[in-house]
């Protein structure tokens, strides 16, 4: 990886910071509703991932799939930010048409298949779209990120089990956090470790550090390489941290202000700045700048277009249940 | 035309979509190797190799969201749920996904999988294998559901549904699979909307689905020897219902018995009847007639099961009553 490129990610999750206190600022404005689950902290891990995989090619890139957590995924796998942005203002140009909000962006144009409200729902959509793949001969793979919680259901099993048994080319991201909710993994899961528990599957697993992108990518390069490669699944887990509550609705009572320290301590953000500095690639005023060039970027492009962008019409409602312009050959109505 | 079991029309089906289009295949349990609790996928596995007549192990929801999420990238899945009953494992990634992902996603993507799966009574197997459910999926938005009666419906239904870009459950019943009927040798289609009369009559309308049609058919013969003219309609789709059709048969028969073998709460004849109060209120000439399974587990007994699933003399008899007569 080149010093551009190096330079390049840490704007990227410096942006995917900066993008997400701007969505909770516009929601505590009541500009954005429903329910919305933030990625800070956890920036480091679908950057990292996502970096080594084929994404931001349109129809070439892996197929990326995910919980309701889902905004920094989608635009790194190529959604425009400020269509996600104009999706969370529930806007005709978002991402999803105003249909979806923050849970369900979808970018099909870039093979982002979705975010899902359902925990644990997205393991066997992921192992068909890999199904998919493999069928039509592509060497595109399928890659699922969901959090440790998602693997207490049961399709997280069902799939483990299937996606080895079909040898099926999907990674399986499992972004730990420690947190199902509000409910400490100690308190619901009986091994901490959840890549030991694909190991009744034989599936190959293991598990890094999620904090540090640099760890994250190299890990996650023999991990895509080999699914694609091997055309067989992998499993592999992050330890990783959110800063913010579950959603919007969680004052985060149900953990100290001395664990968040020690996580925030290790910032994703930071440490990557740290050790470019360090590096003498960029200094203290070129991050100033990128913050304000992404602070502007955001509020000038991102926030202004999903401001301004026109709601769905009413009249619209009832498209998109079904095929809105179905081949009468097959759906009739019979003919009397 | 050669006459075909209802089994056999659905393999026909099967097999011919799968000649047609390399990205149609099928899963399920115990679907390939043995060919299918009812035969109907027999001999594919042969034919289409393991790669697409996939035997699934034992987990409903998750092969059932596998198949999801291949139609999202172009392929097309017929799923086979060997019992309706185990149909209700499957409905997180079937309703909370296949039936919302077009919507949720502002028409990006869409879910063109098949879900074959029988929802009847049988003979004696008890509460959990004698589900019906029809009246729970014909709720639900972003299906369509469809009841086939015949080989000539279970076939050209079958072929439509896979070629349709929408999810579609297809109900059969366990009691219909050795039914035989004379289909045509040339490829066919049957559209997934629309009722059917399947027998005219003038005094009195007897609607049914799947199974149903055939205890109206067998209530109307005996309509007919009392000297009354039964029309008979099958409704042939659930989900969306052919409102059109039961009107104009009601505008002119003036009286209307709905059959179903699912419970009565909330059931189709429900939604049915509802409709006709909606649009033809002022043309009955009696208040309409629910025949329906008794509001329990099916039983295993076999006395006890009869007395809870409606009987062809159960619908001649609402039919009396619906004309007065008793």
């Amino acid at each position: 990886m080149n010093d551009a490129d190096k330079k390049r990610l840490l704007r990227e999750m410096m942006f995917f910071r900066r993008f997400e206190d701007r969505t909770f600022e516009a929601y505590m404005e009541r500009k954005v509703g429903g329910f919305l689950h933030l990625y800070s902290g956890q920036e480091a891990v679908a950057t990292g991932v996502l970096e080594m995989a084929n994404v931001g090619k349109g129809q070439e890139n892996d197929y990326v799939i995910t919980g309701y957590r889902d905004h920094i995924h989608a635009i790194k796998t190529g959604a425009q930010p400020r269509e996600v942005m104009a999706e969370l203002y529930g806007k005709e140009t978002g991402s999803s048409k105003g249909r979806g909000g923050s849970m369900h962006i979808f970018d099909a144009s870039q093979n982002f298949m979705g975010g899902y409200a359902l925990v644990g729902q997205p393991f066997p959509l992921a192992a068909g779209l890999a199904m998919a793949a493999k069928h039509k001969g592509s060497d595109q793979i399928a890659i699922c990120f969901l959090g440790d919680g998602a693997n207490n259901q049961g399709t997280f099993h069902e799939t483990m089990n299937m996606a080895s048994v079909w040898e099926l080319p999907v990674l399986f991201v499992c972004e730990n956090n420690l947190y199902a909710i509000g409910t400490h993994i100690d308190r619901s899961t009986a091994v901490r470790d959840q890549y030991k528990r694909v190991c009744s599957y034989d599936m190959k697993a293991s598990q890094h550090d999620g904090m540090d992108i640099d760890t994250v990518m190299e890990a996650a390069k023999e991990a895509v390489d080999y699914v694609r490669n091997e055309q067989k699944p992998y499993f592999i887990e992050f330890m990783t941290y959110r800063y913010r509550g579950h959603s919007m609705s969680d004052a985060k009572g149900y953990r100290t202000k001395d664990e968040e320290e020690v996580w925030m301590k290790r910032d994703p953000i930071r440490l990557y700045s740290e050790r470019l500095i360090e590096a003498g690639l960029v200094t203290d005023d070129e991050i100033k700048s990128m913050e304000k060039e992404i602070l502007d970027e955001i509020e000038n492009d991102v926030v202004k277009f999903a401001e301004e962008s026109p709601e769905p019409k009413v009249e619209d409602l009832n498209k998109y249940v079904l095929d809105d312009n179905p081949d009468p050959r097959w759906i009739g109505p019979l003919q009397k | 035309m050669a006459e075909t079991a209802y089994w056999e029309a659905i393999r026909r089906a099967h097999d011919e979509e799968m000649a047609n289009d390399s990205m149609v295949i099928a899963m399920g349990e115990d679907i390939g190797v043995v060919g299918g609790t009812y035969k109907a996928t027999s001999g594919l596995y042969d034919k289409y190799g393991p790669q697409r007549i996939i035997d699934t192990p034992i987990s409903e929801n998750s092969y059932t969201g596998i198949g999801i999420g291949a139609s999202m990238a172009g392929m097309r899945p017929v799923i086979e749920i060997m019992s309706i009953n185990f149909a209700l494992l499957a409905l997180d990634t079937l309703i909370n996904a296949a039936a919302k992902i077009r919507y949720m996603s502002g028409g990006q993507l869409q879910c063109p999988i098949v879900m074959r799966t029988p929802g009847g009574t049988a003979h004696q197997l008890a509460a959990q294998h004698s589900a019906r459910l029809a009246r729970m999926f014909m709720s639900t938005s972003g299906l369509r559901v469809v009841t086939p009666r015949s080989p000539m419906d279970a076939y050209g239904m079958l072929k439509s549904a896979i070629r349709s870009n929408d999810p579609v459950i297809i109900i059969e019943h366990e009691q219909m699979y050795n039914l035989k009927e004379d289909i045509p040798d040339e490829e066919f289609f049957r559209p997934l909307e629309g009722a059917e009369i399947v027998r005219e009559g003038t005094d009195i309308t007897l609607i049914g689905y799947n199974f149903s049609v055939h205890l109206c058919l067998e209530a109307a013969k005996r309509l007919e020897a009392d000297g009354i003219s039964a029309e008979v309609v099958d409704l042939r789709v659930l989900k969306p219902i052919d409102r059109e059709t039961i009107r104009t048969s009601v505008e002119k028969t003036h009286r209307v018995v709905v059959a179903e073998e699912d419970e009565a709460p909330v059931g189709v004849g429900s939604e049915i009847i509802t409709g006709i109060i909606e649009d033809c209120f002022f043309a009955l000439d009696s208040q309409p007639v629910r025949i329906h399974a008794a509001d329990v587990p099916v039983p295993y007994n076999a006395k006890l099961e009869k007395a809870a699933i409606p009987s062809a003399d159960d619908v001649y008899h609402g039919a009396l009553k619906a004309l007065g007569k008793i």
